[in-house]
């Protein structure tokens, strides 16, 4: 069936909606648009595809489903040459013809589906060996076989013809969106726009909305001497920390971190917005800069900041065994702590509730002890548009985790 | 059908692509929304203005400001003014209906014959915006409380609406609505559209100027990339300037028309200036 189509569809990550699809159906049988893969790839689209994002990803799955007529034994360049440059174009229909055919198409619908005819198609282009005009079996122009151009046939399938770009299954098969899957790309713009979805709406700031029950209120306390009353409108408040690592490990995504950090101090839609820097792993001290010389003690974090603050850890969790787990663990030659590492992770993260883990490493490489550990106190995520998206919604979150850290 | 004699097809100001005109078609014949999205200056605000003209309808336009509620596209309740007015008394304020005030989207529905809603720049609101509107879209009705009488469209508006994609648009939304992406447009395609606007103007000079313009928009790093309208206004520049053609092969003229920040410039001057051996340098 024709519904195999939206299986492929989910299958290669399109999300469409069982509406969605209805009412590209019922386009499709509305009649609405010729049947031809031109059309049916571009309204497709329109309807099944809400965002460049998939435009790739639907690409993929039209290809799969439909892309078996482009790779055919004749080739469609030959097949669309013959039907671009019909020998007989046919005469004009008078309207009684038109309402026989519109009858026929009705009968058409009723007794082939999509499926079958697409499979005819595919058949029929196999076998066909030459040009074909007028006729009524091959492909061809100005004929009346289900398959051609310029042609009669109630419910056909339509090659090419027309100035159209180009062909429906060429233009899938390029992938011309390919840069506009988000799975792909994080630049600063669009980290900004997925930090935009961190908030939480709060009355403060300026008065700026009348507030009529008030208003009438005083108004008549006042004797009919007209008193308005304003309310604040709604604004952020998220407060928002950053720690970045900065250890050797993480040096090839210094542009990623890079992007996410500009993002960030960029937005201007935060209430408040601090960020450390530290060294593999987190112990008694954290840095105000990147070359790690500003100490900072850690217990600050929790005498400055209190639990609404939401808290973001950017870091490959890769590390040595000994610097998670061991006193005096910490890479650096002249420091020392005393509580091992993951006993600070956890600190933090019983202060914090709502905090989570960004990790620019891709999640087949996850499979690492401490990363391991790691994503256990901290929801972990890839640093890429979706994996801050997810992260995100982890933030906004309002479940509690259970406390690790008991002090 | 769409298609037909009837529908769609690009206006004399406008050109438009195959399937993009095919989808208008389509959202015009189902009733359905069509967003439109894509990168600035590749004409999203100008179809409207082209879809309107082409079949001849009144367009009502309703710009969208970040603090714009969905409310006031309908209607407001000019509260002050009837408080103002009951204070002196020299008004009959009896009748609400004088202090609600129709916004766009009213003006849409009550109109005697159909019109061209566009609805543009929709990202530029608050996230909730799209779904507030909801079920305005798609009943094509609404509620004025004040009155309590349902507002209903006379005839269905061809609503359009563009975004720049500054915010996601929530999902409900979108799948009451059809959806096309104006990919920026190729050479073939910007060079009939230099045309449309400027017929006049040398094809030579043209073909050179287009060179140069996608040169700078594939250049690596550039933050704001010149766009359609940057283009015709550095063609228009060059053709008043009467610059000589051999001079845009071998020069940049007028080069603030097309890159608009400072920093986009050094980096063009950088990278146009050590093509040589410096051009594969790769940082580490």
């Amino acid at each position: 069936m024709f519904i195999d189509f939206f299986f492929v569809l989910r299958r290669k990550g399109v999300p469409v909606s069982i509406t969605e699809w209805m009412s590209f159906i019922e386009a499709m049988y509305n009649g609405h648009f010729q049947s031809s893969l031109n059309h049916l790839y571009y309204i497709g689209r329109a309807f099944l595809v809400k965002s460049e994002a998939y435009y790739d990803a639907y690409d993929l799955a039209f290809q799969e489903f439909f892309g078996g007529i482009a790779t055919q034994d004749v080739e469609l360049e030959k097949v669309l040459d013959w039907l671009e440059n019909p020998l007989n174009r046919l005469p004009k229909m008078s309207p009684e013809e038109m309402m026989e055919f519109q009858k026929q198409l009705e009968e058409f619908k009723r007794t082939h589906d999509m499926e079958e005819l697409m499979r005819q198609f595919r058949e029929r282009l196999k076998e066909q060996k030459e040009r074909h005009d007028g006729g009524h079996k091959w492909v061809g122009t100005g004929g009346y076989s289900p398959f051609g151009a310029y042609g009669y046939h109630p419910g056909g399938i339509r090659v090419g013809g027309e100035s159209w770009m180009q062909s429906a299954a060429k233009v899938a098969e390029e992938r011309r969106f390919r840069n506009y899957r988000n799975d792909i790309i994080l630049d600063v713009r669009q980290t900004k726009m997925a930090l935009k979805k961190l908030r939480e709406l709060k009355r403060e700031g300026s008065q700026e909305e009348l507030d009529i029950d008030e208003t009438i209120d005083k108004t008549a306390k006042e004797g009919g001497e007209i008193e308005l009353v304003f309310n604040r409108s709604r604004e952020n408040s998220v407060r928002i920390i950053l720690l970045m690592d900065t250890g050797g490990s993480m040096l090839p995504y210094t542009e990623l971190c890079e992007k996410l950090f500009s993002a960030a101090t960029q937005t201007d839609h935060f209430k408040e917005f601090r960020y450390y820097f530290f060294h593999n792993c987190i112990y008694q001290d954290i840095y105000e800069d990147i070359a790690n010389y500003k100490r900072v003690p850690t217990e600050k974090l929790f005498s400055l900041f209190n639990k609404n603050y939401k808290l973001i850890l950017v870091g490959d969790a890769r590390m040595a065994y000994s610097e998670l787990f061991d006193i005096n663990g910490c890479i650096d030659y002249f420091s020392t702590n005393d509580k091992p590492g993951l006993e600070w992770l956890a600190r933090l993260k019983d202060h914090f509730p709502h905090s989570v883990w960004l990790n620019p490493t891709h999640r087949n490489f996850w499979g690492h002890y401490t990363v391991d550990t790691i994503g256990k106190v901290f929801p972990m995520f890839e640093l890429t548009i979706d994996g801050l998206k997810d992260a995100i919604k982890a933030l906004t979150s309002k479940t509690k985790n259970p406390l690790l850290y008991n002090s | 059908m769409a298609g037909g004699s009837q529908g769609y097809h690009g206006s004399e100001d406008y050109i438009a692509s195959k399937p993009l005109m095919e989808i208008v078609n389509v959202a015009v014949v189902l009733r359905k929304p069509l967003v439109v999205k894509g990168e600035p200056g590749t004409g999203k605000t100008l179809l409207a203005h082209s879809i309107a003209r082409a079949l001849n309808k009144k367009l009502l336009i309703w710009n969208i400001k970040s603090t714009t509620k969905a409310r006031d596209g309908l209607y407001v309740y000019d509260t002050v003014q009837r408080l103002n007015d009951a204070r002196f008394k020299d008004k009959d304020i009896s009748d609400i209906r004088q202090y609600i005030k129709m916004g766009r989207l009213g003006q849409a529905f009550q109109s005697d014959e159909q019109v061209v809603l566009l609805i543009d720049e929709i990202d530029k609101a608050d996230i909730e915006f799209p779904n507030d509107l909801l079920n305005e879209l798609d009943e094509m009705t609404f509620h004025v409380n004040e009155l309590d009488e349902e507002v209903t469209a006379k005839h269905r508006p061809i609503v359009i609406i563009t975004s720049n994609s500054e915010k996601e648009l929530p999902d409900a939304f979108l799948r009451r609505c059809i959806f096309y992406y104006i990919e920026f447009p190729d050479s073939e395609m910007m060079e009939s559209i230099v045309k449309v606007h400027y017929p006049d103007i040398e094809d030579k000079l043209v073909r050179e100027a287009m060179k140069k313009f996608y040169w700078i928009r594939e250049m690596e790093g550039i933050k704001k990339k010149p766009s359609t309208s940057e283009l015709l206004d550095w063609i228009k520049a060059l053709s008043l300037g009467g610059i000589k053609i051999e001079k845009i092969t071998s020069e940049i003229p007028f080069l603030g028309t097309l890159l608009k920040n400072e920093q986009d410039t050094d980096r063009f001057v950088r990278l146009s200036s050590n093509q040589g051996s410096g051009f594969g340098f790769r940082r580490r």
